[in-house]
């Protein structure tokens, strides 16, 4: 397929859309798939044809619409150009399915309406989920007509590897996955390494507790991602790919193994992408539920077929990584970016966001705060308006107490940090980390030691007992801070606490073990006297503490 | 061949590229404790007890996986690495049963002697005091899971010397254990050819030979390295 | 003025003191140099006061050892851990392991007057501060001299040889 070609069949897309007048988009992403959307297509589709206005009215699955608080969502659109309308409507129920088509002609029910000059989208700078919530996953013209794989074509018949890389280089992103490691580098490393095969590998094995950004992507726009794998093989030099996916998300590897299939049917993917001499080969490869496989050296072992256990780095994956061969692995979100990068270039991405942090970053939006979903907002955002603004502040009139960022990572930042521009020197000089994108909003009744505990208990769960720092420290760091929360400690085990933190964060082998302290330390740092008052037999949230006393022994 | 120079302690030392500091400061005499690294099989970097400062990196590295690159300048000792050193014995000895006294290997045991040579004479954290089993179902050995650190020298000398495969690990972070072909007892293992080397290179007591005496407990672990050079492999 | 000296036998095998009467005729100094004022070798009743070094042999592994313990910390300035079991638990200690309620399914009608109240069975660290610890199963006479020479001395002790286990 030329440039051309592609140029056509998404012409030829758009104007079969076009003759529409009435649009109806259902998000039909996990989260809304779960309060129902699934049956909410159907109804709908069943009382399009019961009136026979398909010819006018079209109904189509799309991704993720964001505020997944309120699904399921639909998103109801009117008219072209200068008379075009469109709706957000909430929690809309199967049996609305006729008065919802009404609505066209009516006007949709207020109550049901989701603003959408609400800060909630319009402070969104949307990049990565540019096509989110637009475009129906399932069928590659649709995201062809959004622009999908034109950058790949452009790249391969127009420019060379080197020309793609120095993009990357210009746009200044930085990987997306936690630890901010510029892509560039990475990339320019795996393309000087002189080897016969080379890799690109996909890390979708998202596990931070209550984050789902790299689901909603790969859900709602799954080209994307392999546009940006291609773009990153022809540059590096690779020609087979692997995305490695967590067997959880089964709508996500669903959608991905459609979406390869059709991008390999017509030559987008495969062999001779675009009719060139490129060739670039995709596989899924699922994990099995450890956690730890986000790690790099880890993911690379489980794919190779081995125990998913991290090995001492050097040397990197960028050297030698699957099969020994030199390996690029990048994020699910950090290849996202990489299409609209190549597309718009390097200059136009880097005037987006603050001075070392490029671009936009995807978040998802949980706990204490009104509106939960999925947001993607330009570096530099201050976590006020993320949480007060876009997130609609704290239900019930709470007061927000900190925000959780990075996962069992990363740390909690109170709320008097909110004023911070959230990039990634900003979130490390606060003891948290960027990570991968989940941000939990909490208030005054979460108890910041119970939070610590939560979230070692969830890194002894997922160590995969490999270092004895990690595998024991988090045993023993648990059970320190159990102590702790349960009002038996004294000023012994603080000592205890702390030095063993410092303990595992410094000889741990892999990464999960050396953030795994993270959260006590930053808990440490930030809530002081909530571990203070905790010895003294206070739990200020009133969270620890329950109506019996604890019935162990001291120790 | 080239050379490197650098720099271990202080010491200028010669090391032959894709050298470990770990071999490179055995060869010059420099001790660096360690518990999961056996000459002659790959090295795995599990124990961190060789973690060393290297001059210009962010984080210590462990001495037996890090090659020596020319100009490196290494510190095997301080005061800091000392301290994690004996916290990594304290979380070994409070992981499983590491009562030394009523022990098969007491007196010929590395993990033993590793808490004497760095100064580890009590343990801070509390004991987790499990009860895991003993797979006696072999004719010739035992293994017990009590006695058992991970650190994978049995798993490794019978994928690579033996051959047999018949060790891996199962489980992961703390509930991780020491299984015979796919979790079978050791005795009805069709994979283990009854060689007797995971039990040579078992630094503690966790793999033994039944019916002999404490004292003649001693496990020989030269005969790696060696069948390793009469195989030509340089590792 | 000597050093006031007790020792102290909780949950342990009495080896720790057999090790401690293998000083044989170097006994003889220790008497000299030290004022032994309480020891299961001596006929005292009640821990005293103002001690200023106790050797505590065994685990603490009943509410009576929890007790007298805590009694001996208040009343001692230098406390050592005197051998394994008051190290790490050791043998008592293995018990943790299977529970209070198997120690006890032995008896017909378990003990409750005569014996004291089981614990789960912890080095003495973990319930009171120790000042300095003695590892052996037993420790050595050598070890154990050069302990109380250096706490004579009034320096760190550095016994050679130490370890755990016999």
């Amino acid at each position: 397929m030329t440039p051309e070609e592609l140029r056509s069949r998404a012409e030829r897309r758009r104007l079969e859309e076009s003759r529409f007048s009435e649009r109806l988009r259902v998000c039909t992403a996990t989260s809304c798939a779960s309060l129902g959307s699934g049956a909410l297509f159907d109804a709908l589709s069943a009382e399009i044809h019961r009136r026979g206005t398909g010819d006018r009215c079209e109904l189509k699955r799309v991704g993720c619409l964001g505020l997944c608080a309120a699904g399921p969502l639909v998103m109801a659109e009117q008219g072209t150009g200068s008379t075009h309308t469109e709706s957000l409507l909430r929690e809309v129920r199967p049996e609305q399915a006729a008065s919802l088509l009404d609505g066209f002609r009516d006007g949709f029910p207020a109550e049901q309406s989701v603003p959408l000059d609400l800060p909630f989208f319009r402070k969104q700078r949307r990049i990565v989920s540019e096509a989110c919530g637009r475009i129906d996953p399932d069928r590659i013209d649709d995201a062809v007509a959004a622009g999908a794989y034109r950058a790949l074509l452009e790249a391969l018949h127009e420019r060379t590897p080197a020309d793609v890389l120095a993009e990357i280089d210009r746009s200044g992103l930085r990987g997306r996955g936690g630890a901010g490691y510029p892509t560039g580098l990475k990339w320019h490393t795996v393309a000087k390494a002189e080897a016969s095969q080379k890799f690109v590998v996909c890390n979708a094995d998202e596990g931070d507790p209550g984050a789902y950004m790299d689901r909603s992507v790969l859900e709602s726009d799954p080209h994307r991602v392999l546009e940006g794998m291609a773009l990153a093989a022809y540059a590096v030099g690779a020609s087979e790919g692997f995305v490695y996916v967590r067997a959880e998300y089964l709508l996500a590897i669903e959608r991905l193994r459609q979406a390869i299939g059709q991008a390999n049917q017509i030559g987008l993917l495969g062999s001779a992408v675009g009719g060139t001499a490129f060739h670039f080969h995709v596989e899924v490869r699922l994990g099995a539920g450890a956690y730890v496989c986000g790690e790099e050296t880890a993911l690379l072992a489980s794919i190779e077929g081995g125990r998913g256990t991290p090995r001492p780095r050097p040397p990197y994956p960028a050297a030698a990584g699957l099969f020994g061969a030199p390996t690029l692995i990048n994020n699910v979100e950090t290849l996202a970016n990489v299409p609209a990068i190549v597309a718009r270039g390097g200059d136009w991405f880097a005037s987006i966001g603050t001075e070392k942090s490029k671009g936009t970053k995807i978040f998802a939006l949980a706990g204490k705060v009104a509106h939960t979903g999925v947001i993607e907002v330009p570096m530099g955002t201050t976590l006020h308006e993320i949480v007060f603004e876009l997130g609609g502040g704290i239900p019930d009139g709470a007061r927000c107490k900190a925000v959780q960022t990075g996962g069992p990572s990363g740390g909690c930042i109170p709320a008097r940090f909110f004023e911070t521009p959230v990039d990634y020197e900003n979130l490390a000089g606060l003891g948290s980390i960027m990570g991968s994108g989940g941000l939990i909003v909490m208030d005054e009744q979460t108890c910041m030691v119970d939070i610590a505990r939560f979230f070692m208990a969830f890194c002894r769960d997922e160590s995969c007992g490999k270092c004895v720092p990690c595998r024991v420290g988090t045993v023993e760091l648990h059970q320190l801070l159990d102590t702790i929360a349960n009002g038996r400690a004294g000023t012994r085990d603080m000592e205890l606490l702390e030095e063993f933190c410092d303990l595992v964060r410094h000889t741990s082998l892999c990464g999960l073990g050396q953030s795994a302290p993270n959260p006590v330390l930053s808990t440490l740092r930030h809530f002081p006297e909530e571990y203070r008052a905790h010895l003294r037999g206070q739990c200020p949230a009133g969270v620890c503490f329950p109506a019996s006393p604890a019935e162990e022994p001291p120790r | 061949m080239s050379v490197y120079t650098l720099e271990i302690d202080g010491r200028e030392v010669g090391a032959r590229p894709g050298e470990t500091i770990l071999a490179v400061a055995r060869e010059h005499q420099i001790e660096i404790p360690t518990l999961c690294s056996l000459e002659g099989l790959s090295t795995v970097g599990a124990c961190r007890l060789c973690l060393t400062e290297v001059e210009g990196a962010s984080r210590l590295l462990p001495a037996c996986t890090t090659a020596v690159a020319e100009g490196m300048r290494v510190r095997t000792q301080s005061e800091r690495i000392a301290r994690y050193r004996r916290g990594i014995l304290e979380l070994l000895f409070a992981e499983r049963n590491h009562q030394c006294a009523v022990c098969v290997s007491n007196g010929h045991c590395d993990l033993q002697a590793l808490a004497t040579s760095l100064g580890m004479d009590h343990v801070r954290v509390p004991y987790r005091d499990p009860l895991l089993s003993v797979d006696a179902s072999h004719e010739r050995f035992a293994l017990d899971h009590n006695r058992c650190v991970l650190c994978t020298r049995c798993v490794r000398v019978c994928d690579e010397i033996e051959g047999a495969h018949t060790w891996d690990v199962a489980g992961r972070g703390i509930g991780s254990w020491i299984v015979s072909d796919l979790a079978d007892p050791w005795g009805e293992s069709s994979s283990c050819t009854g060689c007797g080397k995971c039990v040579q290179v078992c630094p503690t007591g966790a793999l033994f030979e039944k019916g002999k005496a404490i004292g003649e407990m001693t496990k020989r672990t030269a005969f790696v390295p060696m069948l390793q050079h009469m195989r030509g492999r340089r590792r | 003025m000597r050093p006031r000296l007790a020792t102290l036998w909780l949950d342990g095998c009495s080896g720790c003191h057999m090790s401690l009467l293998d000083l044989d005729e170097r006994l003889l100094e220790i008497i000299r140099d030290f004022e032994l004022v309480y020891s299961p070798l001596l006929d005292v009743k009640e821990y005293p006061n103002a001690v200023d070094i106790a050797l505590v042999e065994g685990a603490v592994s009943t509410e009576a050892d929890r007790r007298r313990i805590q009694i001996v910390r208040e009343r001692t300035r230098i406390l050592v851990s005197f051998g394994d079991c008051a190290v790490t638990g050791n043998v008592p200690a293995l018990r943790n392991r299977i529970g209070i309620d198997a120690v006890l399914a032995v008896y017909e009608t378990p003990p409750t007057r005569e014996v004291p109240m089981l614990l789960p069975v912890f080095p003495v660290h973990q319930v009171v501060a120790v000042d300095h610890w003695l590892p052996g199963c037993p420790p050595s006479p050598d070890a154990i001299f050069e302990v109380l020479r250096a706490l004579l001395e009034q320096r760190a002790p550095a016994p050679s040889g130490v370890r755990f286990g016999s």
